[in-house]
């Protein structure tokens, strides 16, 4: 059985803001999710399914049900894949509603890293199988990525000028974002001189921290038929997780070399039919080693990819990432997969800020990684097409 | 001793004898009796072939720099310790494994470099794998 046309978007909510200090957790989740079903025209008493991951508070799904008075759930998904869930959620609602599970699912993102400890993950984490044999020698997310960077600059002669190229284009686009945490233009130049956080990462190779959060509402085709906005379709999803492999670990690539066939697979689209991608961007090296494993370059040819421009929207190869993306406008709470996903509805809804709006954008591509590309992630790719696509 | 922080490990019962072997300066590796392949992280089951006999063995203690950074940001007790270096060093019998080299020339680190463990005391009655350049 197929997902593909199976589900629809029809509703999309970024929270605003990116400091949060008079609000509490459990409140920013209300605030997207009333965002969310009112953008697609519904509300919370419509809502069958709900998904959320390990930002939640509490007891995950429990906790936020009963906090968010949904009444008339016959569907739970707590899917913990790090910054990916939510990309993971999408295809799992068009599952669950292609099986007749639920008809309106709601999933939200919410944090504030900014304001208040993330308490999901410290126990959990300490008694990992791995812990004694990975914790124990100060890895931290940024340098965990910096062991991929490094391995990739050696074996493929990747540079930091061009891994700027990446921060470059997504800061052209956050400029024209009202709500963007960095909304200024940045040089390569600005870049590489940035101070060295971990090498070869610099300070503006890595995301935003950022408070907030965001919702999206995947329906049944009938509930999608009844809803005045324009509705996004879901064509294809992917799903896969990467690990250390018994020892053999490679730093060189993703888990998106299986997550993005499976998608691709799905939607019956090929590379040149994608008009926009939202590409997961925790660093720029995260965005160069998925641009290569999701097939839009050969392996290794991806420093070359991003140099000319092709990021850049509305008119390069492959328009990216066009709010800013994590590493200029919002990383909510350490997870960016929502905020991919939001930003792809957009342009398929043709409403994306006008100067990055990609014309006639019919075909969108989303992919997120959680975890960390040091160590084990989780990845998943969607393929989604405008409401007749 | 290096000076990076020293974090004492939870052992289980699965990891008992990794880590009474580091007091000894010993690193003790597992080798599935099936496959005979050597399995890192120390595990119980084979992630290779999913057999759940397993072996110690010895290994030498010695490898090369697969990658490695220098991190100028550590967290918490690793605040104060930066720069230090993070690393894969593929051991020679072939796992890599996540680690820090101490005792080196940060500048004149290398991926290729030949390395040799290095046991941290953890003050608990355990040891840290460490490593430093040939």
């Amino acid at each position: 059985m197929s997902i593909r046309g199976k589900a629809f978007i029809a509703g999309a909510y970024e929270h605003p803001l990116r400091n949060i200090p008079d609000r509490s957790t459990p409140q920013v989740h209300a605030e997207v999710a009333l965002g969310a079903v009112t953008d697609a025209g519904l509300t919370l008493d419509d809502v069958d399914a709900y998904f959320c991951a390990a930002d939640a508070p509490g007891f995950g799904a429990l906790s936020m049900a009963d906090y968010l008075g949904l009444k008339n759930l016959s569907y739970l998904d707590s899917t913990e894949m790090g910054g990916s869930s939510y990309v993971a959620h999408v295809g799992h609602a068009a599952a669950a509603i292609a099986a007749g599970k639920c008809s309106v699912a709601l999933i939200t993102l919410a944090g504030r890293p900014r304001n208040e400890r993330f308490m999901g993950g410290g126990a959990r984490f300490a008694s990992a199988p791995e812990a004694g044999f990975e914790a124990l020698y100060g890895a931290n997310v940024v340098s965990s990525y910096a062991l991929a960077a490094r391995r990739h600059m050696y074996e493929f002669g990747t540079t930091s000028e061009q891994l700027a190229e990446i921060k470059v284009a997504a800061s052209l686009h956050a400029q024209h974002n009202p709500d963007a945490f960095l909304p200024k233009a940045v040089t390569i130049e600005e870049v590489v001189e940035s101070r060295l956080i971990s090498d070869p990462l610099h300070l503006l190779d890595c995301c935003v921290i950022t408070d907030g959060g965001g919702a999206v509402i995947v329906v049944s085709p009938e509930v999608a038929k009844s809803l005045p906005r324009r509705s996004v379709k879901v064509l294809g999803h992917g799903e896969a997780t990467k690990n250390p492999d018994n020892g053999r670990i490679d730093l060189t690539y993703t888990g998106a070399v299986w997550s993005g066939p499976r998608a691709f697979e799905e939607a019956g689209v090929s590379h040149a039919d994608i008009d926009y991608a939202s590409i997961y961007d925790s660093f720029t090296i995260t965005v160069l080693q998925q641009i290569e494993d999701l097939g839009f370059c050969a392996k290794g040819e991806g420093g070359r990819f991003v140099s000319d421009g092709a990021l850049v929207a509305p008119h390069g190869r492959l328009p990216f990432n066009t709010d800013g993306g994590g590493l200029c406008n919002n990383h909510p709470t350490n997870r960016g997969g929502m905020t991919k996903v939001i930003e792809a509805v957009r342009q398929l809804r043709g409403e994306a800020q006008p100067a990055v709006q990609v014309p006639d954008a019919q075909i969108a591509l989303v992919h997120g990684t959680g975890g960390s590309l040091g160590t084990r992630m989780g990845s998943a790719t969607l393929i989604l097409g405008q409401e007749d696509s | 001793m290096s000076d990076l922080p020293v974090m004492a490990p939870m052992p289980s019962v699965e990891t008992a004898e990794y880590w009474d072997a580091t007091t000894e300066g010993r690193l003790l590796l597992k080798r599935c009796d099936a496959c005979g392949h050597v399995i890192w992280y120390p595990r119980g089951i084979c992630p290779d072939c999913h057999s759940t006999q397993t072996s110690w063995f010895e290994a030498k203690g010695t490898g090369e720099i697969y990658s490695y950074t220098i991190n100028n940001k550590g967290d918490g007790p690793w605040k104060a310790a930066a720069p230090y270096v993070l690393a894969y060093v593929e051991l020679d019998e072939g796992p890599r494994v996540l680690t820090n080299i101490v005792d080196c020339d940060q500048a004149a680190l290398a991926i290729g470099q030949r390395v040799t463990a290095v046991w941290d005391d953890t003050g608990e009655g355990h040891a840290l794998l460490r490593f430093r350049p040939l």
